[in-house]
C-alpha cells in the first residue's frame, strides 16, 4: 500500500508538470509574454504537488506504527494488563506483532490471537487511508497548481524559493541532529548529578559504577570519581601519538619530499587503505598479536605484563593514527608553495636542509591542527581499547598496567541492565557528556590553527 | 651619437664566465630548447629575451641545474662555468647553486625574519665564522640591494610584511649573501610596480661590478636599459645573440626585427 501511494504521489508529481508546462506553452503560442519559460510553470506546479504529499506519506508512516500499537494495546480485554510492569507490557506488545507477523510460537492465549487480528486488519485500514488520503490531497493540488498559470506569474522565482528552501533544510538536519543528541546528553547527565554530585564526580579518585540490583543485595554504594577513568584515556592517547607522530610525520616527509614518484604510487593508497580497515580490526590485532608478544618480551626480563594493557592499546592506536597524521602532514607541506622550495634549492640548500628550515617550519601550523583531530579521534576511540585496554579503574601512568578509558566505561556501563534511573547507567551519560566537551574543545582549537595557517598562503 | 652608444655599453670585460655549447633540453618528448651556444661574459648584463614559453626560463635554470629539480626534465651538451663543466658527474649541484644565485619572478621571502632570510644562505654554506661576521654579511647584503635603510629598524620582523619590490629586494639580498659569481634573475621585475621596477634596475647595474648577471624580461625597454647582451630566443631557438644596441638597432635575423617591432610575441 506504502509503495502504491508513492506511485499515486510520483504520477500526479509528472501530471502536475505535464498540465501546467502545456498550459504555459499554449498561452505562448497565443502570443503572451510569460514571465517564466513553460518549464519553471510545469516545475513549480510538481513542487507544489510533491512537497506537501511527500511530507504527509512520511508523517503517515512515521505515526501509524504507535497510533495502531496503541489502539490494539487499549482494546485488550479487562485486566491481561493488572499489576504488570513496563517492561512486560512490551513484552506482551512484541509478542502480538509477532503473531501478526505469522510467527506463532507455543500456543498463545486466545486474546493475544484476537489482538493480532485486530493489528492486521487496522494496519490494511490504515494503508487504505494513506492512499486515498494521498490520492485527494494530490488532486486539490493539481486543481490549486494549474489555477496559477498566468502570463505574470512569477514560476521561476516559486520554484528557485522551494529549491533554496529544500537545501536549507537538508544543510541544518546535521545541525538539528546534533542539537538533540547534545540535548539528550545535557538532560540525562542532570538526572545523574541529581543522584551524584557532581563534584564527587569531577575530583573522585574512585571509579567502582557497582549498584546493588535488589534492596536485599549486599554491595557498595558505588563510586563515581571520573579521574582514573580519564587517566586511563589520556596514558592511551599520549602512548598513541608518542608512537604515531613521529611515524605519520617521517613517512609524510619522506612521501612529500624524498620518495620516488613510483614509490608514492604505492605507499599513499596503501596508507589510505589502513585508513579505512575497521577499529575492530585493530582490536584482534591488539588482543591477539600485540599483547601476546608484549607478555612474551616481559617474560625474557621478568616482568609480569597483565593481558591488557594500556602499552598495546595505545600501540594498535597508533597504528590506526599513522594514515591521518601522515595525510594532513603530507597536505601541510604540500600547500606550502612551490616558490619556497625552489627558492631554498636556488640558494644552494639540499634537499634536507630545505625540508628542515623552510617547509617544515611553514607547514607545523597544519600539522598541529592535524595532530589534534587526531588526539580527538585517539580519546573518542572505543573499540581497540574495549578488547585491549582493561576494564579496572586504577589511577596509574604505568602503561603495562591494565587502564580503562571514558569510552570503555560507557560501553560497560550500558551493557546488560539498562533501565535509566539509577546513577550506574546514568553515570555513561555523564562521561559521553564530559567527553563530548573535551573533544569538542580540542576540534575547535585544531580548526582555529587550521584556518588561521591557510589564510597565511592563499 | 652611434659612437657614443656605444662607448656607453662596453662591457666590462671580454673574459668568458659561462660557456655554453649543444645545449638541448627536452621535458619527456617535448623539445623545449634547442642546440643552443652562447658564451655568457664576466661583469656583464645578460639579457635574455623573446617570446613567452620560447624557453627563456628553461635555458636559465640549465645554468644552475635547477632543472635537475623537474622530475621528467633531461638537459644535453656541456655548460661550462670557468672551464669546468658543470654537469660533469664530480659538480655537486648544490654547491654550484651557491655559485650561480637566482633570483625568481614572483618575490618569494621565506616566512621567517628579514635578518633569517638573509642569513639563511650563509648559515647553510657555514660562510659566517660568528655572529658578528654574520651580521656584517646580512648588512652588506641588504645595503647592496638597496634595501638597508628600509629595512635597518625591523631586521627581526617577518620579510613576508614588506612591500612587494621590498621582498624582490630582499630575495636578491639573499641571493648575493652567499657571494655567488653569477646571478639569474627570472622577469625579476614582472610582480613589481614601475618605482619598484626602476630600483630594481638601477641595483642591477650596479649589481655588475662584482657579478655576472643574466636576466630574463619581457620588456624590451628594461632589456635596452639595463643590459649590455642580449639574446633572443624564438621556440627554443637562439636566434641572436650580441651587442645590445647591435641587437635593437640593426637586428641580423629578420625573426629578431620582427620580435622587437612587436610583430611578432
Ligand atoms: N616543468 C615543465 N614541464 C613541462 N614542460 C615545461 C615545463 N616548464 C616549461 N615547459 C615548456 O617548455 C617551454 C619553454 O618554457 P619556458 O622556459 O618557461 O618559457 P619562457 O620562460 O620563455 O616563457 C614551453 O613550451 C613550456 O610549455
Ligand atoms: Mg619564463
Amino acid at each position: 500500500m506504502t509503495l502504491f501511494a508513492f506511485a499515486l504521489l510520483f504520477a500526479a508529481t509528472v501530471a502536475a508538470y505535464m498540465l501546467n508546462r502545456a498550459a504555459a506553452a499554449s498561452l505562448a503560442r497565443r502570443g503572451e509574454r510569460l514571465h517564466s519559460l513553460a518549464t519553471f510553470h510545469g516545475g513549480f506546479a510538481a513542487l507544489v504537488v510533491l512537497l506537501p504529499v511527500f511530507l504527509v506519506i512520511l508523517l503517515w508512516l512515521l505515526f501509524q506504527g504507535p497510533v495502531i500499537s496503541a489502539l490494539v494495546m487499549g482494546g485488550l480485554p479487562e485486566g491481561v494488563l493488572d499489576g504488570l510492569g513496563k517492561g512486560e507490557v512490551s513484552l506482551i506488545a512484541a509478542e502480538i506483532q509477532s503473531i501478526a507477523a505469522g510467527q506463532v510460537f507455543g500456543t498463545p492465549e486466545p486474546w493475544k490471537l484476537e489482538a493480532a487480528e485486530r493489528l492486521v486488519r487496522l494496519r490494511a485500514t490504515s494503508g487504505t487511508l494513506l492512499v486515498v488520503t494521498v490520492a485527494a490531497l494530490s488532486v486539490v493540488l493539481l486543481f490549486l497548481a494549474r489555477r496559477t498559470v498566468a502570463p505574470e506569474f512569477r514560476a521561476r522565482h516559486g520554484v528557485e524559493r522551494m529549491v533554496l528552501g529544500i537545501l536549507v533544510f537538508c544543510s541544518t538536519v546535521a545541525i538539528f541532529t546534533t542539537v538533540g543528541i547534545v540535548l539528550s546528553l545535557i538532560y540525562e547527565s542532570w538526572q545523574f548529578f541529581r543522584l551524584v554530585p557532581i563534584t564527587e564526580f569531577l575530583f573522585g579518585t574512585n571509579w567502582e559504577p557497582q549498584i546493588p540490583i535488589r534492596a536485599d543485595q549486599i554491595a557498595g554504594a558505588g563510586a563515581f570519581g571520573w579521574l582514573p577513568v580519564i587517566l586511563g584515556t589520556v596514558v592511551i592517547t599520549v602512548i598513541a601519538l608518542a608512537v604515531s607522530v613521529p611515524i605519520g610525520l617521517f613517512s609524510a616527509i619522506y612521501l612529500n619530499e624524498f620518495a620516488s614518484r613510483r614509490m608514492r604510487a604505492v605507499v599513499k593508497p596503501v596508507l589510505e587503505i589502513l585508513a579505512g580497515v575497521p577499529t575492530v580490526v585493530y582490536g584482534f590485532f591488539a588482543v591477539l598479536t600485540v599483547a601476546p608478544a608484549l607478555r612474551a618480551a616481559g617474560a625474557e626480563f621478568g616482568i609480569p605484563i597483565s593481558p591488557n594493557t594500556a602499552l598495546a592499546a595505545g600501540s594498535v592506536m597508533a597504528i590506526m593514527l599513522i594514515p591521518f597524521i601522515s595525510s594532513f602532514t603530507d597536505d601541510a607541506l604540500a600547500a606550502v608553495p612551490r616558490a619556497l622550495r625552489d627558492g631554498s634549492l636556488a640558494l644552494g640548500a639540499t634537499r634536507g636542509e630545505t625540508m628542515l628550515k623552510v617547509l617544515f617550519p611553514a607547514a607545523i601550523p597544519g600539522i598541529v591542527g592535524g595532530i589534534l583531530l587526531a588526539v580527538s579521534r585517539a580519546i573518542g576511540e572505543t573499540m581497540i581499547v574495549v578488547m585491549a585496554a582493561g576494564l579496572i579503574a586504577t589511577m596509574t601512568i604505568n602503561p603495562l598496567d591494565s587502564v580503562t578509558t571514558v569510552t570503555v566505561q560507557i560501553v560497560t556501563l550500558l551493557i546488560g541492565d539498562t533501565s535509566f534511573d539509577n546513577p550506574k547507567t546514568l553515570a555513561a551519560f555523564a562521561l559521553g557528556m564530559m567527553l563530548f566537551i573535551v573533544t569538542l574543545g580540542i576540534n575547535i582549537l585544531a580548526l582555529r590553527i587550521v584556518r588561521k595557517y591557510r589564510e597565511l598562503y592563499d | 651619437m652611434e659612437d657614443l652608444r656605444l662607448t656607453e655599453r662596453l662591457v666590462g670585460t671580454d673574459e668568458v664566465k659561462i660557456q655554453a655549447r649543444g645545449v638541448n633540453v627536452y621535458y619527456g618528448e617535448s623539445h623545449a630548447i634547442k642546440d643552443v651556444d652562447v658564451d655568457i661574459l664576466d661583469k656583464t648584463v645578460t639579457a635574455f629575451i623573446g617570446p613567452s614559453g620560447c624557453g627563456k626560463s628553461t635555458f636559465l635554470r640549465c645554468l644552475n641545474r635547477m632543472n635537475d629539480t623537474i622530475d621528467n626534465c633531461r638537459v644535453t651538451g656541456s655548460i661550462r662555468l670557468d672551464g669546468q663543466d658543470i654537469y660533469d658527474r664530480s659538480v655537486d649541484p648544490v654547491q654550484l647553486r651557491a655559485q650561480v644565485g637566482m633570483v625568481f619572478q614572483k618575490p618569494n621571502p621565506f616566512p621567517k625574519s628579514i635578518y633569517d632570510n638573509v642569513a639563511y644562505g650563509p648559515r647553510i654554506h657555514g660562510l659566517a665564522r660568528s655572529k658578528a661576521d654574520l651580521d656584517e654579511i646580512v648588512e652588506k647584503s641588504l645595503r647592496r640591494a638597496a634595501l638597508w635603510n628600509e629595512a635597518k629598524d625591523r631586521l627581526d620582523q617577518p620579510g613576508t610584511g614588506l612591500s612587494g619590490g621590498q621582498q624582490q629586494r630582499l630575495c636578491i639580498a639573499r641571493a648575493i649573501a652567499t657571494s655567488p659569481e653569477v646571478l639569474l634573475m627570472d622577469e625579476p621585475c614582472s610582480a613589481l610596480d614601475p618605482i619598484a621596477t626602476a630600483q630594481v634596475e638601477e641595483l642591477i647595474d650596479e649589481l655588475r661590478a662584482n657579478f655576472s648577471v643574466v636576466i630574463v624580461t619581457h620588456s624590451m625597454q628594461q632589456a635596452a636599459r639595463v643590459s649590455q647582451r642580449t639574446a633572443f630566443f624564438h621556440l627554443g631557438n637562439l636566434v641572436e645573440y650580441g651587442e645590445t644596441g647591435q641587437v635593437f638597432t640593426n637586428p641580423r635575423d629578420p625573426r629578431t626585427e620582427s620580435y622587437i617591432t612587436g610583430r611578432i610575441g
